[in-house]
């Protein structure tokens, strides 16, 4: 009798686990290396940035995702870009170099996700400091697409040469601290350059020339094909242990 | 008489049979909870690790809000009795096994939460720390490192449940008992992460 009272018991629990799991199908399927669900950006400022962080993947083998969401509703910001990171696996399994850079439009709140693999490079001050002092100014200008390219290119330039396709070891300890005042030292200087440069709106055109036709990934260069018209974004496996740093504007 | 033999050498070789299948049986079950086991241990090592984190920034936050004039000692005080008290509780996986023990060690991180939550509200009457560039990269460690601590107890949690959940299904909650695998603790839930997400696209 006890027996079958323990079973009916299991049962139940085993339900209940099923339902708590099916509260997490709010969380989204990302489909695109950058993901607008607002409509803020326009087309071609999607595929720009699909297309940029698509070509970074290639080259590094780090994946970087963006995405941007309307409110979250009071859910906690660190737990949805927790759990979207996880259940996306952005990032390779072997090196866990995901990033997951996120926007919550209507709270105001944003935060860069970090895999394991690039803490180090992506320290979570650094992180902060990439929000504070690159994307704020622009999201409290409410020009969106230069906070977020602003952000996404600092991430870039942080996490450039950690990890390439074929993985290098790491620096030694001592000089990674030197290296990321470095870091933040030529993130400084080049969005100081970009910020001069980016007086001509024709610039961003040009930009496309250098990623010509999308050869690789066989969309055959159709510019109005949205964000998904570079092959899309599929995670590659890599795992989060909840590094990276939140703000505000 | 030779019926009589036969009957009893496949009774023998039934019996040989199903012991050597209990037995395959038992060294499955044993396995599975070995790696089980290893599992949780591993993932409250990380646990571990990142409340250590948290321990090794405190001196280093404590030391830069300290240079605030008049910045209140009563605070920062609590702070450093908390590490203070954290630190010496020895941690060993058997922890894992013993309630009172386990609750003793939830009881003083978590004091140490509170007492720099309330450091961290108290910082907000400072608009001069606020802006100096050195405190915001130690709260933005502190606060990665609070989070990384939630991810860890979260992980440990479903590894521990997973345990758990296999020592005390039958049949092989039979096994367990006999080979001493006992219930280990879990974590209390967060707050606010219990509720499930609603979010507007």
């Amino acid at each position: 009798m006890k027996k079958v009272l323990l079973f009916i018991w299991l049962l139940f629990y085993v339900t209940s686990l099923a339902q708590s799991e099916f509260a997490n199908s709010q969380i989204p399927i990302l489909k695109n290396w950058a993901n607008d669900y607002t409509n803020t950006l326009t087309q071609s400022q999607l595929s720009y940035l699909d297309h940029n962080l698509s070509i970074y993947y290639d080259s590094t083998s780090n994946q970087i995702v963006f995405l941007m969401i309307q409110s979250l509703n009071g859910y906690p910001l660190e737990t949805f870009t927790y759990e979207t990171a996880s259940k996306n696996k952005i990032g390779t399994k072997k090196n866990n170099n995901g990033i997951l850079f996120f926007v919550a439009k209507n709270d105001r709140k944003m935060r860069i996700e970090v895999g394991y693999g690039l803490e180090g490079a992506l320290p979570d001050a650094l992180c902060s400091s990439i929000l504070r002092n690159e994307v704020r100014p622009y999201f409290q200008q409410s020009e969106y697409f230069e906070g977020v390219k602003a952000g996404i290119d600092a991430i870039k330039l942080a996490t450039k040469g950690e990890y390439v396709a074929v993985q290098k070891k790491r620096n030694e300890n001592g000089i990674r601290g030197l290296g990321s005042f470095f870091l933040i030292l030529a993130i400084i200087i080049i969005s100081f350059i970009s910020r001069i440069g980016r007086g001509g709106r024709g610039g961003r055109g040009g930009g496309f020339i250098f990623f010509p036709g999308g050869g690789f990934f066989g969309s055959g260069g159709s510019s109005g094909g949205g964000g998904g018209g570079f092959g899309g974004f599929s995670g590659g496996g890599g795992s989060f242990g909840g590094g990276g740093a939140s703000g505000s504007w | 008489m030779k019926k009589g033999l036969l009957i009893s050498l496949s009774i023998v070789g039934a019996i040989v049979i199903v012991l050597l299948i209990l037995v395959i049986w038992g060294v499955g079950v044993y396995n599975n909870l070995v790696t089980l086991n290893e599992s949780v241990n591993q993932s409250w090592s990380q646990v571990e690790n990142q409340y250590q984190r948290r321990a090794d920034l405190i001196p280093n936050l404590v030391n830069t809000v300290k240079g605030y004039a008049n910045f209140e000692k009563d605070v920062l005080i609590k702070v450093t009795e908390a590490r203070a008290s954290v630190g010496q509780i020895k941690v060993t996986p058997e922890v894992l096994n013993d309630p009172q023990a386990f609750q003793k060690f939830e009881a003083a991180q978590g004091q140490l939460t509170g007492a720099l939550s309330r450091l961290m509200v108290t910082v907000e009457k400072y608009p001069d720390l606020k802006a100096n560039e050195n405190f915001l990269q130690l709260q933005a460690q502190l606060e990665g490192t609070e989070n990384r601590i939630t991810v860890a107890r979260m992980y440990f949690n479903q590894k521990v449940q997973e345990y758990n959940t296999t020592i005390k299904r039958f049949p092989a909650a039979i096994f367990a008992g006999i080979a001493g695998f006992r219930e280990k603790q879990y974590f209390k839930a967060v707050q606010g992460a219990e509720t499930p997400p609603k979010v507007e696209f």
